[in-house]
């Protein structure tokens, strides 16, 4: 609690107590009037003050002006009238409760959001040497706490056992395991050791680092995150955009009825010399004002959210704004990367055919070209053949995306790619009988001889299909995404192999970079959603063809929005394109992280079924908090018209409704 | 050329009026106001003097909501 709230509470407690009192007390006429007034000042003092200054400043259907329209109104009724004064108060009260209970509870929230995030580091211990250009590592030091802030790229820092990691960098000295769980969702510690990069937000466990920093605090990873979390509400959602449009409409409305019912029914009635009662219907337009302030729906629906996305960003899925939390509950096709999204994109070499050359030889050579590439199968080479960094050197390296490398290795032409290369370059080969059993990427190479490119054989590679992708795929089905997509740059077969292992709907193999943008387009206007589960697989589908596909037809009913999941290496025009861009495993990666609407920090494909589940459960209970508060209000504004609702139930839909909605909204957390 | 600010206000439908109020104000050319972070995040038009143009932007939202601040 804040001081303010803290007076607050003070000021309801002794205005509720005097009620109670006065309750008692036998007074009668002007003395009761005034008695009441004590505790009706002592709680509404301030909102009479702000009521003040909204006609002051020209505001006219400013909530405060209506509260003490409604309380003095009543007060007026009751001072000709019934005498009851307790109504007018208790209104007050209650109004002034659900303030301060909103209040407290949205600040409350707002803690519980922050502290989920609390990533955020206080200090860095900067490592300071006592001569200004140390000669070795034993010289005179003092470690100074300083903020983070203020260390500069290229400083050493020393992180303790339960201290935070403050900036990215990389260990120079020491090995210690380091909690990952505020940035990755991952509970199992890593190891660190020398050489190993290390991100700000990671938690040391035991042993003392020693970091060389690499990033400025402000483009440290956590600092990128918080940010990121904090911007995200300011997106705002369709439901918000609704409600805040609603509230703007809501309350002029409801004040025009008002009016109408205190001065025109009452006219009308007189007209038809009915029988009418002034008073009546003057109370009845009061209750309405009372109904009229939209509060528990504006604070409920954002609030919601906020929950929503805190509690995404606990579990390490970072959601770039409510607007993408809400569209991720509507999504029902979902695309696929398949190369570290679906499979770990850890390839290893299964098998070695070589045409001539010895098995070693050729997997030099491969390796050789790949030398400068970070392409996952170019790690795989490089992995298998252990020394690659031997004296050769390798030359006019030339990177055709999506088709493979050409490069000089020893002042000799080498050829290393897939098929498409190969009919490039114009080398025939034979299918090879021995790879029939292995299912994975195959690597040509070719050499040129005579200032010709001839076949020397090929390497086999493969990747592994991560542990939890089949099952989430089963449980995304579950979870209303009706198609599953892949695309892959990958040949078919293999392509075709995942989509079966997994149980995917369909799949597109052999595309470049620019074929994935396309064809997603092509997803995107509904051409090719596959209606037909059963079909499984489409074999002979040509590319070419996909326009014209006899499955196109109908297709219209499903409206769903479409999502993308990635890694973010060169994907991100995918990402960017899609309703909802899913970068996976995208930690410490930027390019990842600016072109996704949502980032999943570790790349377990169980991460997705984690922020559908929260973005539908957050949708739900907007909802729920929608209808809700909208249909007590509306209930009561009709039993308010007939005279069956009093002001105490006009307090319950204005105040309770407003609590109700945020105690739902908190469940969101 | 956008800025983020903290501000401090104590209701929700009070932060979207101070949003449509801010939105008015002449040298702005979008604002968003974040009633759960209490932030709000304003976009300006070229070549203003940003102290002068927030100055008014304050001066409107209190004339809204009395019981609001932007802290400058």
């Amino acid at each position: 609690m804040n001081k303010k709230q803290k007076k607050n509470l003070i000021r309801i407690i002794i205005s509720a107590i005097l009620m109670v009192a006065l309750f008692f007390v036998p007074a009668k006429g002007l003395l009761k009037f005034f008695l009441y007034m004590l505790p009706y000042l002592i709680v509404g003092y301030d909102i009479l003050i702000k009521a003040f200054k909204g006609i002051k400043n020209l505001q006219p259907l400013d909530e405060c002006l209506l509260m003490v329209i409604a309380t003095v109104g009543a007060i007026a009724l009751a001072l000709i009238g019934s005498g009851d004064y307790t109504e007018a108060v208790a209104v007050m009260l209650f109004y002034q409760i659900g303030e301060w209970f909103q209040s407290y509870a949205v600040g409350k929230s707002r803690k519980n959001i922050s502290d989920l995030m609390d990533i955020r580091p206080d200090y860095a211990n900067l490592k300071v040497y006592e001569s200004d250009e140390p000669e070795n590592e034993s010289e005179k030091f003092s470690i100074d706490k300083v903020d983070p802030d203020d260390v500069e790229i290229g400083s050493v820092i020393i992180v303790k056992p339960g201290e935070k990691v403050p900036i990215d960098g990389v260990v120079i000295k020491g090995e210690s395991s380091i909690n990952t769980v505020a940035l990755t969702g991952e509970s199992k510690p890593r190891q660190v050791k020398e050489n190993d990069e290390v991100l700000s937000g990671f938690i040391n466990i035991n042993g003392v680092l020693e970091i060389k920093t690499t990033k400025e605090f402000d483009e440290s990873t956590a600092s990128k995150i918080l940010e990121l979390v904090e911007d995200a509400s300011s997106r705002k959602s369709k439901s918000e955009d609704f409600i805040s449009k609603f509230a703007r409409v809501y309350t002029p409305v409801v004040v025009v009825l008002a009016l109408i019912l205190a001065f025109v029914t009452p006219l009308v009635l007189f007209i038809l010399s009915k029988d009418v009662s002034m008073f009546d219907w003057i109370y009845r337009a009061l209750t309405f004002l009372v109904i009229s302030c939209p509060c528990a729906l504006v604070i409920s629906i954002p609030l919601s959210f906020f929950a929503g996305i805190g509690s995404a960003s606990s579990k390490g899925v970072l959601i770039k704004g409510s607007n993408y939390l809400e569209a991720l509950s509507k999504v029902d096709t979902m695309v696929f990367d398949k190369t570290g999204t679906l499979t770990r994109g850890v390839f290893e070499v299964s098998a070695i055919h070589p045409n001539t050359i010895a098995e070693k030889e050729l997997l030099h050579l491969a390796a050789h070209v790949e030398r400068y590439s970070s392409h996952p199968i170019a790690m795989s080479l490089k992995l298998a053949y252990e020394n690659e960094d031997d004296g050769c050197e390798v030359t006019d390296v030339n990177e055709i995306s999506g088709k493979g490398i050409i490069a000089r290795v020893k002042e000799k032409k080498v050829y290393v790619g897939n098929e498409k290369l190969m009919k490039d370059i114009g080398v025939s080969f034979d299918k090879c009988g021995k790879c029939k059993h292995h299912i994975g990427t195959t690597i040509h190479v070719a050499i040129e001889k005579n200032g010709k490119p001839e076949y020397e054989g090929h390497i086999v590679i493969s990747d592994v299909i991560k542990e939890d992708t089949k099952e989430t795929i089963s449980s995304l089905r579950k979870n209303g995404i009706k198609n599953i997509v892949i695309l892959t740059g990958d040949e078919k077969r293999i392509g075709e192999a995942v989509a079966k292992e997994i149980g995917a709907d369909k799949v597109y193999a052999e595309l470049l970079p620019q074929d994935k943008v396309r064809i997603f387009e092509d997803i995107l206007e509904g051409k090719n959603r596959d209606m037909d589960r059963d079909s499984d697989i489409d074999r002979d589908k040509d590319l070419n063809d996909s326009n014209n596909n006899r499955r196109n037809i109908n297709n219209s009913k499903l409206n769903g929005l479409v999502a993308f999941v990635g890694d973010g290496i060169n994907d991100a025009p995918v990402l960017t394109r899609a309703d909802v861009g899913i970068a996976m495993g995208a930690m410490g990666s930027d390019a990842a992280i600016e072109a996704a609407d949502v980032v999943l920090m570790d790349d377990n494909p169980s991460s997705i079924l984690k922020a559908i589940k929260i973005s539908k459960k957050t949708l739900r209970i907007v909802y729920e908090n929608i209808y809700f508060a909208i249909g007590i209000k509306v209930l009561c504004l009709i039993l308010g018209a007939f005279g069956i609702a009093d002001m105490w139930l006009a307090i319950f839909a204005d105040v309770g409704v407003m609590i109700l909605a945020v105690l739902n909204a908190i469940r969101a957390l | 050329m956008s800025k983020t600010y903290k501000i401090d206000v104590d209701c929700a439908n009070c932060a979207n009026k101070m949003e449509e109020a801010a939105k008015k104000t002449e040298g702005i050319k979008d604002c968003v106001v974040n009633f759960m972070t209490l932030k709000m995040k304003v976009e300006f038009e070229d070549g203003v003097d940003k102290k002068e143009v927030m100055e008014n932007v304050r001066k409107n939202c209190k004339k809204v909501e009395d019981d609001c601040e932007i802290f400058l």
